[in-house]
């Protein structure tokens, strides 16, 4: 006979542990992540501002911290405008989402602390860089829907701009999964935390700074911004975008951006481990690190000019990949040796 | 001056007047040779008359016969003098030829002379209108062109777009919402035009 | 229209994938400094023709000023160059002295040098915040802008108006310098030195800043005079004509000052004689004010100069301006009656030799006005500096030449 009472309780069970604490904990982490990259907006305009000499916002709000929140609800407002010869509106409207889904999915693998990760997939690591390969895709369908001679320029040059850079960022976390000896981003902190140099910063160091100046590349940002540069091509493959879908775009940036400093801190930076454990906040040390690495950001976009783009080009195909191949060849010398 | 005098040995018959003004030494010549007038300054080692610091024309309506008269205010870097030619231009047959050979920046000048003056030169690479929009009609900067146009005469592409943004404006919604309360079922056209526009 | 349509025809017949492509940068773009219109054709990032179309701006100064007497075209003339306007004003003060053959008193000169170098560092600020700002360095945008607004504030004071300033008259100057002025003036010279390194120290030996400046938009010497560069784009290729030193006008001749020259005929070079030039404005301005205490108390207006306000008087010249609806005619006012003559005077405005050439017919207002703009023969060689380069220089180039649409299309 079937037994209905046991097939009952095992599809419960599923159900309770599995999809509805998965479902809770990504509605979390997707809210705390999209407050902290509105707030992120509003920190590189306060801190921009300061080093340009300058109050950023301070008028929405106590000190301007209403600010996103006022920014948001602007755009809402907005009229939606298609401009009649999009190439097809379905695509058109299409673009956003992909960029946005692709940068947020990449949120399921990273482990904020130890036991809190939605999936926690061995293959982590190559999900991330799945991800942030697919956002490039949104970007090529804006520019080419959007059927304007700038706009098609800049999702060419962004395109072509991500493929090159994604190289490099892989190969720079190889040499991590070299010393860590998985993929799983769980045990890569693990690992860290149980190696001598409790970060991977220091052996790798060359590592981290191809990582970082790729990550820099593949979100588009200053100084590796000339898809999207204001000056020459009016803010590119989204100029024809308008209200809450240039809001999209703007937000799959930031997220592209935080959650590549979420990949650094715990591929290099050791994750959630710190000299002290503070009670009751086990997320802290990774905050920080985070809040670091995304201030990083922030400055490198107020010092410096911007990248002409075959020199970018140039320095991602000969500058950094060799730097990163370099990188594995003397990773592999210290786990022969060491 | 040395110029001058080196003017007067080798181009005699085209030379009509040489005054002094304000301290400065003016050339009046006639406009068929003056190509190899300005080619002998430009070249000459003695003279090198290098930079074309400007080329413009002067409408002498009423005052002077050769209606017209372009002016090439010529200086040389090396020796630190300046030298102005004018060349006599009559209303008849409004051209001369043009000295873009020499000098590459009197392109935009000659240009604008034809676009303020009306003036064609001949062996021009691109003569067409520079400051003006391209289906003006007249020359500006004449004498017997008038400060204000009559409405008649205005550039009818500038009441294209006044009449396009009275059409426009009607998209604002929000007078044309009061209207429509007052009197009932008048305005159905708006949105029309918003979707047009 | 037309002529871009021609273009297109023409290339029909050819090859689908030969097909040129061309972009519009158009009137309204945040780096094309005012309203320049580049028609580009690029093949791939490599732009192949530029065709700059100007005419945005144009509100005809030169036929109103032949409807005005020459203190009121003076006022005309402060909108070309509106960044540096006190130079503008004071160039065709000169060139109309000279017709004149008025001689303007010491004092006079001296503060005439000094609101033009004032003006030649406020353009300069100018100059590198937005080319700074389009190659990406926006922090040096807003370090320039707050020593702009220093001399603004300074502008202000001498005269009232922050950006167009009607400072000089025909004959001299309209004010004297108060004392307020000055020391304002010595706490500038001060400080402002101090400040240069503070921008420098960002871009200077950046090297992105370098890759982006350094053999770009390169003319040799020779071909930059042909093609009338003048000002600091041409002493950036080794040229050193500057008519401080060339036609000295006002006391020029006894300052002691540098000619910024550089001999990398790119648009790193321009930008290093730029921020010599800088410098060497800061030093003008400290010596001219050395000078100004030896001359205390002298008029700041020549005797025989016309008078300042609209006074009513008898109307000494036959020719007005009528016009049936305006009624725009010179009524009750005394003109200055300037003799028969032409006369072209050009001084080295921040952007390059900026001259008048103004023909009288004896009466009161000028016959013909025409403003030689150095923005205008800049423009002109935009294609030659940057046929050949790519797409992201032109708005190098375009940076360096420094240009203004308000002189250019007068």
């Amino acid at each position: 006979m079937i037994d209905f009472q046991a097939i009952f309780d095992t599809t419960n069970h599923f159900l309770l542990k599995y999809l509805g604490l998965s479902v809770f904990k990504s509605l979390v982490l997707v809210g705390i992540t999209l407050l902290h990259v509105a707030y992120t907006t509003y920190a590189e305009r306060k801190i921009i501002g300061h080093m340009q000499q300058r109050l950023g916002p301070n008028r929405v709000g106590p000190r301007g911290l209403l600010q996103p929140i006022a920014d948001v609800l602007k755009l809402i407002h907005k009229e939606d405008i298609i401009p009649s010869c999009v190439d097809s509106p379905g695509v058109f409207k299409l673009a956003p989402f992909i960029s946005l889904v692709a940068g947020a999915t990449s949120l399921s693998v990273i482990p904020i602390w130890e036991h809190f990760v939605i999936t926690n997939v061995n293959i982590g690591l190559l999900v991330v860089l799945a991800m942030s390969s697919l956002s490039s895709f949104g970007v090529i369908l804006a520019g080419w829907a959007s059927n304007s001679r700038y706009s098609f320029l800049g999702g060419l040059r962004a395109s072509a701009q991500v493929i090159s850079y994604e190289i490099a960022m892989a190969l720079a976390l190889v040499g991590v999964m070299m010393l860590a000896g998985s993929m799983n981003l769980v045990d890569i902190v693990k690992a860290q935390i149980s190696s001598p140099y409790k970060v991977y910063l220091i052996p790798q160091i060359i590592g981290f700074f191809v990582f970082m100046v790729a990550a820099i590349a593949e979100t588009n940002r200053t100084p590796f911004d000339l898809p999207e540069a204001e000056s020459e091509l009016v803010a590119g493959y989204f100029v024809e975008y308008s209200g809450i879908r240039f809001a999209l775009f703007y937000l799959a940036e930031y997220f592209g951006m935080i959650v590549m400093c979420m990949l650094a801190v715990v591929c290099f930076l050791g994750g959630w481990y710190g000299p002290f454990e503070v009670p009751g906040v086990p997320f802290f040390w990774f905050l920080v690190k985070l809040y670091f690495l995304i201030f990083f950001y922030i400055w490198v976009r107020a010092t410096l000019p911007r990248y002409r783009y075959d020199q970018l080009m140039g320095l991602g195909w000969k500058v950094l990949i060799p730097l990163s191949l370099l990188n594995i060849a003397i990773t592999g010398l210290i786990k022969i040796l060491v | 001056m040395l110029a001058v005098e080196k003017l007067k040995e080798r181009f005699p018959d085209e030379i009509v007047k040489v005054f002094e003004s304000a301290g400065q030494t003016v050339v009046i010549v006639r406009r068929e040779k003056i190509v190899d007038i300005l080619r002998f300054l430009h070249g000459d080692v003695e003279l090198l008359f290098d930079h074309l610091a400007d080329l413009t024309a002067v409408d002498w309506l009423g005052k002077k016969t050769p209606r017209f008269e372009v002016v090439y205010t010529l200086y040389s870097i090396r020796y630190k003098q300046y030298l102005r030619i004018k060349a006599q231009v009559p209303e008849e047959d409004p051209s001369i030829d043009t000295v873009t050979s020499i000098w590459k920046t009197a392109n935009w000048f000659e240009r604008e002379v034809y676009d303020m003056f009306g003036l064609v030169f001949r062996g021009h690479p691109d003569l067409r209108r520079l400051l003006m929009p391209k289906d003006w009609e007249g020359h500006p900067l004449r004498k017997d062109y008038p400060l204000f146009l009559e409405p008649e005469k205005e550039w009818p592409t500038y009441k294209e777009l006044r009449e396009k943004t009275r059409e426009l404006a009607r998209y604002d919604w929000y007078p044309t919402l009061l209207e429509r309360e007052k009197s009932e079922g008048a305005a159905s056209e708006e949105a029309d035009h918003g979707a047009n526009a | 229209m037309a002529q871009t349509l021609e273009i297109i025809k023409k290339q029909q017949g050819e090859d689908q994938w030969d097909e040129p492509y061309y972009v519009n940068m158009g009137p309204q773009h945040p780096s094309t400094h005012g309203v320049l219109r580049l028609f580009l054709e690029l093949d791939g990032e490599t732009i192949v023709r530029c065709d700059p179309v100007i005419g945005y701006l144009h509100r005809g100064v030169e036929k109103l000023s032949e409807h005005r007497t020459y203190s009121q075209a003076m006022t005309l003339t402060d909108r070309l160059d509106y960044i540096a306007s006190a130079a503008n004003n004071v160039g065709y003060c000169l060139a109309v002295e000279k017709l004149m053959g008025l001689e303007i008193p010491r004092r006079a000169q001296i503060l005439r040098v000094i609101v033009c170098e004032m003006a030649r560092i406020a353009s300069h600020l100018l100059w590198l915040a937005t080319h700074a700002l389009d190659i990406g360095a926006m922090t040096v945008f807003l370090y320039c802008f707050r020593d702009r607004e220093w001399l603004l504030d300074i502008f202000e004071e001498i005269c009232g108006a922050r950006l167009t300033v009607s400072y000089p008259r025909i004959g001299g100057v309209r004010l004297d310098f108060t004392q307020e002025i000055i020391d304002e003036l010595y706490r500038f010279t001060d400080e402002f030195p101090r400040r240069i390194p503070e921008y420098e120290t960002l871009i200077d030996v950046n090297r992105i800043w370098l890759k982006r400046t350094v053999g770009v938009g390169k003319v040799s010497p020779e071909e930059a005079v042909n093609l009338g560069l003048t000002g600091p784009s041409l002493r950036g290729s080794g040229v050193a004509y500057d008519l401080r030193r060339h036609q000295p006008y006002l006391v020029y001749d006894e300052l002691d000052f540098d000619v910024a020259v550089e001999f990398g005929c790119d648009v790193y070079s321009r930008y290093r004689v730029r921020m010599k030039e800088m410098r060497e404005a800061n030093k003008i301005i400290r010596q001219c004010l050395d000078l100004l205490k030896e001359c205390e108390g002298e008029p700041v207006l020549a005797d025989e100069a016309p008078d300042l306000l609209m006074p009513f008087g008898k109307v000494k010249t036959p020719q007005a301006a009528p016009h049936p609806k305006r009624g725009f005619v010179v009524k009750g006012v005394e003109v200055p009656v300037v003799p028969e003559g032409e006369v072209y005077f050009a001084i080295e405005a921040p952007k390059g030799e900026l001259g008048y050439y103004i023909v009288s017919d004896g009466t009161g207002h000028p016959w013909r006005v025409r403003i030689r703009a150095p923005s205008f023969v800049h423009i002109s060689a935009l294609p030659a500096l940057s046929e050949g380069q790519m797409v992201a220089d032109i708005v190098a180039v375009i940076g360096s030449v420094d240009i203004v649409l308000g002189e250019c299309d007068r």
